[in-house]
């Protein structure tokens, strides 16, 4: 039976109604390696009307996953959100991401991937091979280098086997979104790990910035 | 009572044992046992092709399985391929002299732009051991580096790999310009690579796509005997 005592009853009338409201806002489904760029993004410029929903960062580790991972989600948060989009780029899906995308009618950051978005697409496409013979990290690499690259390749358990992964790479270059000399030395000591040569270049953002603030 | 720590002698294992202990060698990763049982081997008079495929196709094989199955991960691919590469080391030289049958011959390579060849480097090394004749191009190979190729050592496969979303769709530059000299048909295309799949195989104009070292040496043998199939027929 439906509780309505005066005082319960004003409490709840009080209350805005979180479904309706959630009705106004866009719902951004990102990889995790993101969460803190969007957030900054969000926090910065004071975009209420954007939500953020973050996937597990290690899904890159199986990229055929993403699809599905993006569809599930989108599935789980479509009633209740006005609009979703997708905070990945194509991730080494192929085309699948894209094919999901479309078939669910949402749109996703422009872009092959990450380094690419952060340096600019247009930027990063125009650098064309230059750059081929390098290993990228960003702010959120740098952080999870160990997890992320050298727990995932074995290289703590088996570091024979460094040459064999990286053998034909001959430097980091380290996609800045900050400036943060602490993680500039991470950079560094990771391609120091990989027995690399080492490059930062500033990047921020890029076209991620300009994906989020254009959501409207 | 057996001490469980008791360390196996290889050189008095049987023949069954030892081949039994160099699978599980293989899955491990232990590069200079599989050394020690391939010489062990030799020594019984066995033939290099057979230690290839009794002993070392057929560990990778079971490696290749619990790869696919999620069991084994690429750092212990890479360590079962580093020991089964010693193997081949060995045997090579041998199974020219000894004459051991050849399926096929397969151009390979990276294609233009990508320098990843972990795939690749598996890819060939399987099928060097199912019997083909493999030259690798190596990475970052320009369509012209195929066409050579092709027209040097008239393979019947070409197999492309690439890792990059950015850098797959030049598989479609190499196929495009095959057609456009009339030679698409006279070759298998095979191609594979991380982020592809049969529908971007399909897009290229290859014949197959191949996830995996092992499904490329099946599906390069079925292809083959389709060919022969197909030329007997019009003969």
């Amino acid at each position: 039976m439906p509780d309505t005592t005066p005082a319960r009853r004003s409490l709840t009338s009080a209350l805005p109604d979180l479904g309706e409201l959630a009705q106004d806002r866009t719902l951004i489904i990102a990889c995790g390696a993101l969460a803190r760029e969007i957030g900054t993004v969000i926090g910065r410029n004071g975009l209420s009307h954007l939500a953020l929903r973050c996937l597990p960062a290690t899904l890159h580790n199986t990229p055929d996953k993403i699809p599905e991972a993006v569809r599930a989600a989108i599935h789980a948060s479509r009633e209740k959100y006005g609009r979703i989009i997708v905070g990945y780029a194509d991730c080494g899906t192929g085309g699948l991401l894209d094919k999901v995308c479309a078939e669910e009618g949402v749109e996703r950051i422009p872009g092959p991937h990450c380094y690419a978005f952060y340096t600019g697409n247009a930027a990063f496409e125009a650098a064309g091979d230059d750059d081929m013979t390098s290993f990228y990290l960003t702010d959120f690499l740098v952080r999870q280098f160990d997890t992320l690259v050298i727990r995932t390749l074995g290289l703590d358990r088996h570091p024979e086997l460094r040459d064999m992964y990286f053998g034909n790479y001959e430097k980091v270059i380290y996609l800045a979104q900050t400036e943060n000399a602490e993680l500039t030395v991470a950079a560094e000591q990771a391609a120091e790990k990989l027995g690399l040569a080492f490059e930062r270049r500033f990047v921020g953002l890029g076209d991620l910035a300009r994906f989020i603030n254009d959501v409207n | 009572m057996a001490d469980e720590d008791e360390e196996i002698v290889l050189s008095e294992l049987d023949d069954a044992d030892l081949v039994q202990q160099m699978h599980d060698d293989l899955y491990d990763g232990l590069k200079e046992e599989i050394e020690e049982a391939v010489n062990i081997l030799l020594a019984r008079d066995w033939t290099p092709y057979d230690i290839l495929t009794k002993a070392l196709v057929e560990g990778m094989r079971i490696v290749g399985i619990d790869f696919r199955d999620g069991i084994l991960f690429v750092p212990e691919v890479l360590l079962s391929a580093n020991a089964m590469k010693a193997g081949m080391f060995i045997l090579r030289p041998l199974l020219v002299e000894t004459g051991a049958p050849k399926v096929g011959k397969m151009v390979i390579g990276t294609v233009k732009g990508d320098i990843h060849d972990i795939g690749k480097n598996l890819v060939g090394m399987m099928m060097e051991g199912a019997g083909f004749e493999v030259i690798d191009l190596g990475i970052n190979n320009p369509v012209e580096n195929y066409l050579d190729a092709l027209e040097e050592h008239k393979p019947e496969i070409l197999g492309m790999s690439a890792l990059l979303t950015t850098t797959m769709p030049y598989m479609k530059v190499v196929v495009d310009t095959m057609k456009e000299k009339g030679i698409r048909d006279d070759y298998i295309v095979l191609v594979g690579g991380a982020p592809l799949n049969e529908e971007f195989s399909m897009a290229v104009g290859a014949d197959a796509y191949c996830r995996d070292a092992a499904v490329t040496v099946e599906t390069a043998k079925d292809l083959i005997a389709r060919r022969h199939n197909q030329l007997a027929s019009n003969g």
